[in-house]
């Protein structure tokens, strides 16, 4: 494998050996969804007595919160991979050699990816045995989902690392608590229609939203809406743009300052 | 005609207020070894840091090996290679992870023969299983060695090559890199701070002092011009002002 591909994979194993050499961080992926999952399966066992909202599917609130964790986690793998190379003061290193800033973009977010597969599949398999509930029956609109979730996740990582590449490590809790900011109004485990009128048009410029309405959809008037997909899908190609934009011109402003010299620990 | 490796044209860095490198010239030929000498913050690193394209400068223009890093910095950079202590490698993977990754980065043919061979005639076999982390700071200046050897460069940027090290094993690594240039005929630019590793190893010296080269020549030439019996004295005479005629020298 040579060319951009063959940096790509290089980019990729790098972040493979760490987590093959390191079984806490593996644990670590898998720990927090699950937690997630038994949590809001309880909640959800309780309130399909005693609420409407969740009788008409039990399943509505164990998917939002499993699929919230791939937003999540699609932002965190992004910015946490780009993380371990300032850890590293290695960033110097790779940018000496013929690595371009975009093949590792394309290394982060494949490497975000994995890490969202491996932390979101077992707690989604464990929901099984445990509530009867399998998220995998809602078919092919879950990955319609899924990719719409990992893409805007993936940008918001791509622009949080360029933050921290700006501003260096006292900016790096960013990488855990950026994304949060969209979780009120995104409308994860309720409608949007239960929001202030006011705020509903922020709410609608953000994809996530489009997909938590899908999802409930899906389960509760069983209908997939394609209107909502490509909302969505636009949405992601937009954002994604604009991180890849902030990440380029950031990188351009490190090389004028000689910040990828200096960061560290 | 001379090939030349590194050509820059009046680079000039400045950080805000801070002039980090004032309008310097200088071309290295191909197959030499030149040293960056200077004190402190006299803009060493920040020339090398240009001449990877690491920084953009200020002002001026720098090509190597016949690019212009400005604009085509990837047609040349699978052909360079560098060491500074400034970065590092990630602590947790071991060292065969760590030269595995920077080979294929750097697109290297039978990849896993040139580490073994690397590691062989660098005396680190032993520590390939090691993390990089764990290990002392004279087997991570190996290890760093060999990262910036694994894609055969063409030019090598050596910033504090010795740095950390004992002088047995130092005296061993400038043998090695001296062999690798006469073997390759390769261009090596170093910064050092050890002036008798600069007399062993290199044909030119540019003394800089506070971003501008102020005397340049051959170790011998140097040291006769200022009047000296070391590279050493001169560089005291250089960074403490001592001698009036440091500005016709520089001159």
């Amino acid at each position: 494998m040579t060319g951009s591909l063959g940096r790509i994979y290089a980019m990729v194993m790098r972040h493979v050996y760490l987590y093959r050499g390191s079984w806490p961080r593996i644990a670590e992926l898998t720990y927090w969804p699950v937690m997630q999952m038994l949590t809001w399966g309880l909640l959800s066992q309780f309130l399909v007595t005693n609420s409407t909202f969740v009788a008409q599917a039990f399943g509505v609130l164990i998917a939002a919160v499993l699929l919230w964790d791939v937003l999540f986690r699609g932002n965190v793998g992004v910015a946490v991979s780009f993380l371990e190379e300032m850890w590293s003061r290695n960033l110097g290193q790779l940018f000496a050699s013929p690595l371009r800033p975009w093949e590792w973009a394309v290394a982060l977010v494949t490497v975000g990816l994995l890490r969202v597969v491996i932390g979101i599949v077992p707690a989604a398999l464990l929901c099984i045995p445990l509530y009867h509930y399998s998220i995998f029956d809602m078919g092919l609109p879950l990955l319609a989902f899924f990719a719409n979730l990992m893409a805007f996740g993936a940008a918001a990582g791509v622009a949080v690392s360029a933050i921290v590449l700006r501003y260096g490590m006292g900016a790096e809790n960013l990488a855990w608590v950026a994304i949060f900011a969209v979780a009120p109004l995104t409308g994860v485990y309720y409608p949007i229609s239960t929001l202030p009128e006011w705020i509903q048009p922020l709410a609608y410029i953000l994809p996530s939203t489009f997909v938590f309405e899908g999802m409930r959809g899906v389960l509760l008037d069983h209908m997939f809406r394609m209107d909502y997909f490509g909302y969505a899908a636009a949405l992601n190609v937009v954002y994604s743009a604009i991180a890849i934009g902030i990440f380029l011109h950031i990188f351009r402003i490190a090389r004028v300052r000689g910040l990828l010299l200096q960061m560290g620990e | 005609m001379q090939e030349i490796a590194i050509r820059a044209d009046n680079l000039t860095k400045r950080y805000d207020k801070v002039l980090a490198v004032d309008n310097v010239s200088f071309t290295v030929p191909r197959g030499a070894i030149v040293a960056l000498l200077g004190g402190n913050g006299a803009g060493k690193t920040t020339t090398i840091a240009m001449v990877l394209g690491l920084l953009l400068p200020t002002a001026g223009a720098i090509a190597v090996l016949g690019e212009d890093m400005l604009k085509h910095r990837y047609r040349v950079l699978p052909r360079m290679n560098f060491s500074s202590p400034y970065v590092e490698l990630p602590k947790r993977l071991n060292v065969y992870e760590n030269l595995a990754i920077y080979a294929r980065l750097y697109g290297v043919p039978h990849w896993r023969a040139k580490i073994a061979t690397l590691a062989e005639e660098l005396q680190m076999t032993d520590i390939l299983d090691r993390p990089y982390g764990q290990l002392s700071s004279g087997q991570k200046t190996r290890v760093a060695i060999a990262k910036s050897l694994v894609n055969d460069p063409d030019l090598l940027l050596l910033d504090e090559p010795t740095a950390s090290l004992d002088p047995d094993t130092a005296d061993w690594v400038r043998g090695y890199l001296r062999r690798y240039q006469e073997s390759k005929r390769a261009t090596i630019l170093m910064a050092s701070h050890n002036m008798v590793e600069v007399e062993r190893m290199c044909q030119h010296v540019m003394m800089m002092k506070r971003g501008r080269i102020v005397a340049e020549g051959a170790p011998d030439e140097l040291i006769a011009r200022f009047g000296r019996e070391s590279l050493e004295e001169v560089f005291l005479d250089i960074a403490r002002n001592r001698r009036g005629e440091l500005q016709d020298a520089a001159q």
